[in-house]
C-alpha cells in the first residue's frame, strides 16, 4: 500500500447560497475499498461529483497521484484513470451491451476491448447473456452491472462507484456486492458511495460517514459496524 | 375486457361514439361551412352542415362496429407497438441496400437522357433537399440537439457563391469547398454560445440565429444588395462555360465536344455534380456513424453525464455535429444558388428550417435511407400538386398527422448494425 492515490484536502462545495460540503478531507490509498456512507442530502453524492468538477470545490484541493485536478474538465479527469458509474446508472438506452462497454473504452482507445469485454462477461456472466441486447430492455440489476462494467472498460486506477445499490433487489444487491468484493481481490482501488451501510461497511477497508455536508465518523469497515454512533448516522439523527 | 367479451359487438357504444364524433363535427363545421358571409350580413346553411355531420356520424358507427370485429381489434393492436428507440440489427447483417444502390445509381445516370428540363429541376430540387436533411438529421437526428435554424448556413452557401463571384471573382469550383469550410466556421461558432443548452432553449436560439442571418442578408443593402438579391454565374466545367455563346472568346461546351446546343447542358452539369456530391456526403456520412464520433454523437443524444462520465469531451462532440453539420447545408446553398442562377433572403425564411426539420422527422431521426426519401417526397409532391396549389399546405398538414398515426418513428425506422470490437491487441 502506497500513498494516497486520491486526496480530497478541506473542500468546500456550494449549490448557490447552500454548503453542501463544509471542509471535507478524507484519502484513498491504492488498493483499498473505501467507501462513504450516511442519510440521504448528506452530500455523498455532491462529493462523488465535484472529484469530477461538477459541481467544482471553491476551497481547498483535489489530488489525484500527486496531481492537482481541482480545476481540470469533467473529461479529462474521467480520461485520466478515474471511473465512474454514475448514480442512477446512466446506460446508454438504446445501445447494445456490447456498444455500451465500447463506449466505456474511450479513454484508452479500444486496442484492449476484446479481451476486456471477455474478462466483463466473467465478471458478469449475466450480460453475456445479453451482449445483443438493447440496454434500455433489461432490469435495474443487469443494467447496474452494465454501468459497472463500462467504467471497468476503461482499465481505471480509481473505480468509483455511486450508489450501485439504488433501487435493486435485496438478492441483486447481494450479487453486486460480491462481484464487487471479487473486484477489489484483484487489487481495485474502489471508492463506494452507499446508503446501505451495512453492505458498504462490510465490503470496505476503511469507511467515512458523513452527516450535513461533513465527516463525522472515520474507521475500519468493522469498527464503524459496531459503532453506535454509525446507527444513528445511518438513521439521519445528529 | 375479458377474452368473451372481445367477440360480441357492443351496438350501444358505437351509437355513443356516433353521437359524440356528431357532437364534435357540429362544432368544428358549425362556424366554418354552416354561415356564408354576403356582404356585411351572412345567411345560415344548416343543410350543409347537417350533411356533414351526418357523413361523419355515419362514419364514425361503422368505424366504431368494424373496430370491435377481430380484424378491427388487431389494427388497434398495431397502433399500440411499442416502438420505441433504436432498432439494432446484428452486427452481421446484410442489407437490402447492397441491391438498392447499384439500381438507384444505375438509374440516376440513365435518367437525364429521358427527363425534360422540368424534372430535371425538379430532381435538383430534391437532392438538394437531401443534403439538406442529410445535413441536419447530424445534428438533429444523431447528436439529439435541435436546431431551427438550419436554413442559416444554408443561406450562407448560397450567399457564399452570390458574394464570392460578386467581390472575389470566384467561380462554382473554388466556392463549393470554401462554402462547406465557411459555413462549417458558422456552425462551430453558433456552437460555442450554445454549448451549454438543450432541448426547446437550443431550438430558441437557434431559431434567433437563423432570422439574425436572414436579417442582415435583408437589409445590408450596400454588400448584399437587400430584397433585390444578387445574382449568380452558371458553373463552368474546366472552364467551359454552357451558354450558346461563351463570353470573351472562351469556347463554350458543346462546340468543345462537337454537341449541339443544348439549353439543358448547365442542368445536366448541376445535376451530376450534385448527385456525386449526394453520393460522397452519403458514404461519409455512412462511415462516421460507425466511426468513434458517431457512436459519441448517439451517445450524447442518450446520456449526455453519462457521456462526460466516460471521458467524452462534450464540447468537442457537439461543435463537430454542428460543424459537419452545417458544413452539408453550405454545400446544398452552393448548388441552389448556382441552379437559381439569382439569390434573395426570401429563400431563407424560418419556412425552410421547418421543412427541413419535417424531411428529417418524417425520415425517421438519424435514418439516412429515410430522410432520403422524405426530402424527395416533401419536395416532388408540392410539385406535383401543382395544380392543387391552394391545398399545397393542407395535403402537408395531412400527411402529418397521417403519418403520426401510422408511422410515429418516421417512415423509415432508425436501424443501426451493431458494432463488435474489433480483434484486441493484447500487450
Amino acid at each position: 500500500m502506497s500513498g494516497p492515490i486520491l486526496e480530497l484536502k478541506e473542500i468546500d462545495v456550494f449549490y448557490g447560497p447552500i454548503q453542501a460540503l463544509k471542509k471535507v478531507s478524507l484519502h484513498i490509498n491504492e488498493g483499498e475499498t473505501v467507501s462513504l456512507i450516511g442519510s440521504n442530502g448528506a452530500g455523498k453524492s455532491t462529493l462523488l461529483m465535484s472529484i469530477f468538477g461538477q459541481p467544482r470545490a471553491s476551497h481547498g484541493q483535489i489530488v489525484y497521484r500527486g496531481t492537482d485536478i481541482t480545476h481540470k474538465s469533467s473529461h479529462y479527469i474521467a480520461s485520466n484513470g478515474i471511473a465512474q458509474s454514475p448514480e442512477g446508472r446512466r446506460v446508454f438506452p438504446d445501445m447494445t451491451v456490447e456498444e455500451n462497454l465500447l463506449m466505456g473504452t474511450i479513454p484508452i482507445g479500444d486496442k484492449f476491448a476484446n479481451e476486456d469485454m471477455q474478462r466483463m462477461f466473467e465478471l458478469f456472466p449475466r450480460l453475456k447473456e445479453r451482449r445483443n441486447q438493447r440496454a434500455m430492455t433489461m432490469s435495474g440489476g443487469e443494467q447496474q452491472m452494465l454501468a459497472i462494467a463500462r467504467a471497468l472498460m476503461s482499465r481505471p486506477k480509481l473505480l468509483l462507484l455511486d450508489e450501485p445499490s439504488l433501487g435493486l433487489a435485496p438478492i441483486v444487491v447481494k450479487q453486486i456486492f460480491s462481484t464487487l468484493r471479487e473486484l477489489a481481490k484483484t487489487g481495485m482501488t474502489i471508492f463506494l458511495v452507499e446508503q446501505n451501510a451495512n453492505h458498504a461497511l462490510k465490503l470496505s477497508d476503511r469507511a467515512y460517514v458523513m452527516v450535513n455536508g461533513q465527516i463525522r465518523l472515520t474507521g475500519t469497515g468493522q469498527e464503524l459496524l459496531v459503532n453506535e454512533e454509525v446507527r444513528n448516522a445511518y438513521l439521519g439523527g445528529h | 375486457m375479458s377474452a368473451a367479451n372481445n367477440n360480441t359487438i357492443d351496438i350501444k357504444k358505437s351509437f355513443v361514439d356516433a353521437i359524440l364524433a356528431g357532437l364534435i363535427s357540429l362544432i368544428v363545421f358549425g362556424p366554418i361551412v354552416g354561415v356564408v358571409l354576403q356582404g356585411y350580413s351572412f345567411n345560415m346553411e344548416p343543410m350543409r352542415v347537417a350533411w356533414l355531420v351526418g357523413i361523419v356520424m355515419v362514419g364514425r358507427f361503422f368505424l366504431s362496429l368494424f373496430l370491435q370485429t377481430e380484424k378491427g381489434l388487431s389494427v388497434l393492436q398495431g397502433f399500440e407497438r411499442p416502438g420505441s428507440g433504436v432498432h439494432v440489427l446484428p452486427p452481421d447483417y446484410k442489407s437490402r441496400l447492397r441491391w438498392v444502390i447499384p439500381l438507384v445509381i444505375v438509374l440516376a445516370i440513365i435518367f437525364p437522357f429521358m427527363a425534360n428540363k422540368y424534372v430535371l429541376t425538379v430532381v435538383i430540387l430534391g437532392l438538394i433537399y437531401v443534403l439538406l436533411g442529410l445535413g441536419l438529421n447530424i445534428v438533429v437526428g444523431l447528436a439529439g440537439l435541435l436546431d431551427l435554424g438550419y436554413v442559416a448556413f444554408y443561406a450562407i452557401g448560397a450567399y457564399g457563391m452570390a458574394l464570392g463571384y460578386h467581390y472575389l471573382g470566384l467561380g462554382f469550383w473554388t466556392v463549393l469547398p470554401l462554402a462547406a469550410v465557411a459555413a462549417g466556421l458558422a456552425g462551430c461558432i453558433l456552437g460555442f454560445p450554445v454549448l451549454r443548452m438543450h432541448g426547446d432553449y437550443l431550438a430558441i436560439v437557434t431559431l434567433g440565429f437563423g432570422e439574425i442571418i436572414r436579417l442582415i442578408l435583408n437589409n445590408w443593402l450596400s454588400f448584399t444588395g437587400g430584397p433585390n438579391g444578387m445574382p449568380v454565374p452558371s458553373p463552368t466545367f474546366m472552364g467551359l462555360e454552357f451558354g450558346r455563346r461563351a463570353k470573351e472568346g472562351g469556347v463554350p461546351f458543346h462546340e468543345f465536344f462537337g454537341l449541339d446546343y443544348n439549353p439543358d447542358l448547365k442542368f445536366i452539369f448541376i445535376y451530376t455534380v450534385l448527385f456525386l456530391v449526394v453520393l460522397a456526403v452519403l458514404y461519409i456520412k455512412h462511415r462516421l456513424t460507425r466511426m468513434p464520433v458517431g457512436r459519441a454523437w448517439e451517445a450524447l443524444r442518450e446520456d449526455e453525464i453519462a457521456c462526460r462520465a466516460m471521458g467524452l469531451n462534450h464540447v468537442l462532440v457537439k461543435l463537430s455535429a454542428f460543424t459537419l453539420g452545417a458544413s452539408t447545408a453550405g454545400l446544398a446553398g452552393v448548388f441552389f444558388a448556382s441552379y437559381q442562377g439569382f439569390v434573395n433572403p426570401s429563400s431563407f425564411t424560418f419556412f425552410e428550417s421547418a421543412l427541413i426539420l419535417a424531411i428529417v422527422v418524417l425520415g425517421g431521426m438519424g435514418s439516412t435511407v429515410g430522410v432520403v426519401i422524405a426530402a424527395f417526397v416533401l419536395t416532388v409532391a408540392p410539385e406535383l400538386l401543382r395544380s392543387f396549389s391552394e391545398y399545397r399546405v393542407l395535403l402537408f398538414g395531412i400527411l402529418m398527422v397521417l403519418m403520426m398515426i401510422w408511422r410515429p418513428r418516421g417512415l423509415i425506422r432508425i436501424s443501426r448494425t451493431g458494432v463488435t470490437p474489433r480483434k484486441g491487441v493484447a500487450p
